[in-house]
């Protein structure tokens, strides 16, 4: 065991680099639809929002119900600032404008954060809220610079095209955006890996034992919320040039939950779960929110039973079954996983079913009876179709409940089994 | 006295609420000194450990860390003066391993404050240091475990290493070998010897077979003040502290 153990490797970490650009730079030619381009134009900003607000909640162990606040504002000065652009007063290139969504948003983290992070734990989420609500007050207060009910509304293609660039086309700008994602991507990986990132850890699990190896927690906290700021303000800045209008929800509570609520779903735990989760929110809030009119509450049931039953997110599931994979023991669990497959389903149909005539009947009643449902035409005057859906649902939370019991049975042998094998082997 | 005082307590009282927990105690601690604090179970042994490491502010009285006022300083600030503290109850980063808890611990040490510009990677000080404590308290094979699987033994030597690993001079250690069995603690004595070897250590114990063999000096804390500070035997022979507390206890240890 010698110590550049612990030094990065360039090497393994330089594929995945790779693999992420690649990715980035493939997307818009694989997914090639205008609404493709436009989600994974989303896609890369709420990676950078997920991130900056993970690096409170899973690094720091902050849980701010108020991180729209920086996105938001960046957006607004990004905007203004294009607008700038727009009138000549201000001679920038529009892809730089980013940066000052950016500066603006460390600034307000500058001066709010020195107020929120000067306490840790319930008392700092209470704070993040009282200021969530003031900020999202004030924006219907002034209307000058939130542009009250309307926004604020700019136009990208200003100023000098930069190499004929004009990003006017959303392929420019979703390039533009794919840079600053990996860019941003990288940075807040590196600061994972230096002594802040590292005592922000140890501040999440242990404030008091930090206070005694001469660390100030409150600086810790209130450094590290500044940078998650500046990477908040550049998503919002992003945000600013992809949609060319910037109205007072940016700032909103619905955002901040938002960014709670992926970035929960993705998983805090580990450093990519953000990004799943950054994927997962425009997939949800463009797609789902498509199909049907009860896309929150979907969104909230599975909120919940992700925090019952895996609260490290996404990212820690696949990273569980990673390592069981690795230790070729994923057969014994296959038919477990098939029966929750299976008993999802049989949830997801009952549940389906049940919400969908509820919201048929209470907002389209005056269309008649009949609901298009997945290729059948379900009848929601008749009781024969509730009685079914509500026994199609509680059989397969039933089922789910036998599967789950018999999994964690296997789950435990499985690990003590590949526990074992690491002790022996090491 | 030949050799500097290291710390001095002046007339320290802390109250919570009514109750007066430490009543002007007195205390002069000369650097390179080994001192046991024992006293019975709630006369503030513990209360002035808090109150010397930062963790409370005195009510009154004055605490003198190498000559500078110290009372009412933040924990971070006294740390960073040169006095470091283990905790009774097992206080380490559970999340992280081994190695990044005593990496953890000499950062500040060595300059690298709140720096997000350099990579862990790179800081070879922080690195070696690090490393070099793991060999010292036995567990460099353990390097990479999170703390939280340690076994407690391990749990509580990984304790000292985060409170030596900094380089602290002066060094307060509340009840280091709590909820060992006769075996370890012999050896995790051992530990405790090599470890703080020239440095001014306070300790609050209450096998009194590890305080006739560590200390040079025995304070002895009952209801708030110490009613005796003197070498080993001496206290043995006090009769006042016998009367007080140390009775039966003193012949156990033999």
């Amino acid at each position: 065991m010698t110590v550049n153990r612990h030094a990065s490797q360039p090497t393994a970490g330089a594929w995945v680099w790779l693999g992420f650009a690649l990715v980035l730079l493939a997307a818009p030619w694989v997914f090639t639809s205008n609404l493709s381009l436009t989600m994974l134009s989303q896609m890369g900003i709420a990676i950078i929002a997920c991130l900056s607000y993970n690096m409170l909640l899973g690094q720091g162990g902050m849980l701010s119900f108020g991180h729209a606040v920086y996105t938001g504002l960046g957006s607004y000065l990004t905007i203004h600032a294009l607008n700038a652009v727009g009138l000549g007063q201000l001679s920038l290139p529009v892809s730089v404008l980013p940066i000052i969504g950016g500066l603006a948003g460390m600034g307000f983290a500058v001066l709010l954060g020195f107020v929120t992070t000067r306490k840790s734990g319930t008392a700092f989420s209470m704070i993040t809220l009282g200021l969530a609500e003031l900020v999202f007050a004030m924006s219907l207060m002034f209307s000058e610079f939130f542009g009250g009910e309307a926004g604020i509304s700019g136009n990208r293609v200003v100023g000098q095209a930069v190499w004929g660039i004009t990003f006017g086309p959303q392929r420019q700008v979703y390039y533009l955006i794919a840079i600053y994602t990996f860019i941003c991507v990288g940075l807040l990986y590196a600061i994972t890996q230096t002594p802040l990132g590292r005592m922000l850890n140890a501040v999440r699990d242990n404030p008091e034992r930090v206070e005694f190896v001469g660390y100030n927690t409150q600086q810790v906290r209130y450094r590290a919320f500044i940078i998650a700021g500046f990477f908040a303000g550049i998503a919002g800045g992003l945000g600013a040039l992809n949609f060319e209008i910037v109205t007072a929800e940016v700032v909103g509570p619905a955002r901040s939950g938002a960014y709670l609520l992926f970035t929960f779903l993705g998983g805090a735990t580990f450093f990519f779960g953000p990004i799943l989760g950054g994927i997962l929110m425009v997939l949800a809030f463009v797609l789902l929110s498509e199909i049907t009119k009860a896309w929150l509450l979907y969104l909230g049931l599975v909120f919940l039973f992700m925090v019952v039953y895996a609260p490290g997110g996404l990212a820690s599931l696949i990273m569980v079954n990673l390592r069981v994979i690795k230790h070729g023991k994923l057969r014994g669990l296959l038919p477990s996983y098939l029966g929750f497959a299976l008993a999802s389903l049989l949830m997801l149909a009952g549940a389906g079913v049940l919400v969908e005539m509820i919201y048929h009947q209470q907002l389209d009643a005056a269309l008649g009876p009949d609901l298009p449902f997945a290729g059948m035409v379900l009848n929601t005057a008749e009781p024969m179709t509730w009685l079914v859906a509500g026994g199609l649902f509680f059989l397969g939370l039933w089922f789910f409940e036998q599967v789950r019991r018999r999994f964690a049975v296997r789950w435990t042998s499985v690990h003590t089994d590949i526990t074992r094998s690491q002790a022996v082997s090491s | 006295m030949s050799r500097a005082t290291a710390l001095s307590l002046r007339n320290l009282s802390k109250r919570f609420g009514n109750t007066e927990i430490i009543r002007g105690l007195n205390l002069e601690v000369s650097s390179g000194e080994r001192v046991a604090i024992i006293g019975p179970n709630g006369a503030g042994k513990s209360t002035m450990f808090n109150l010397i490491s930062g963790r409370f502010a005195p009510t009154s009285g004055e605490i003198l860390l190498n000559g500078q006022r110290i009372d009412g300083r933040k924990p971070f600030e006294i740390n960073r003066m040169g006095l470091s503290r283990s905790f009774q109850i097992t206080n380490i980063f559970p999340k992280l391993s081994v190695f990044e808890n005593l990496r953890c611990a000499v950062l500040w040490s060595l300059g690298h404050r709140y720096s997000f510009w350099t990579f862990l990677g790179n800081l070879k000080d922080a690195n070696d240091l690090a490393q070099a404590w793991m060999q010292r308290i036995h567990l460099d094979s353990k390097s990479d475990v999170l703390a939280m699987n340690l076994t407690y033994a391990e749990q509580r030597a990984l304790e000292i290493g985060i409170t030596m690993a900094g380089g602290a001079n002066v060094v307060l250690l509340d009840e280091p070998t709590a909820g060992m069995s006769n075996s370890e603690t012999e050896r995790f004595i051992e530990l405790i010897k090599s470890v703080t070897e020239g440095k001014t250590l306070l300790t609050v114990e209450h096998d009194m077979g590890v305080v006739f063999g560590l200390a040079d000096k025995i304070a002895v804390l009952v209801y708030g003040e110490i009613i005796a500070f003197d070498t080993p035997e001496k206290i043995r022979a006090n009769p006042r502290v016998q009367e007080a507390y140390l009775g039966t206890l003193a012949e156990q240890g033999d």
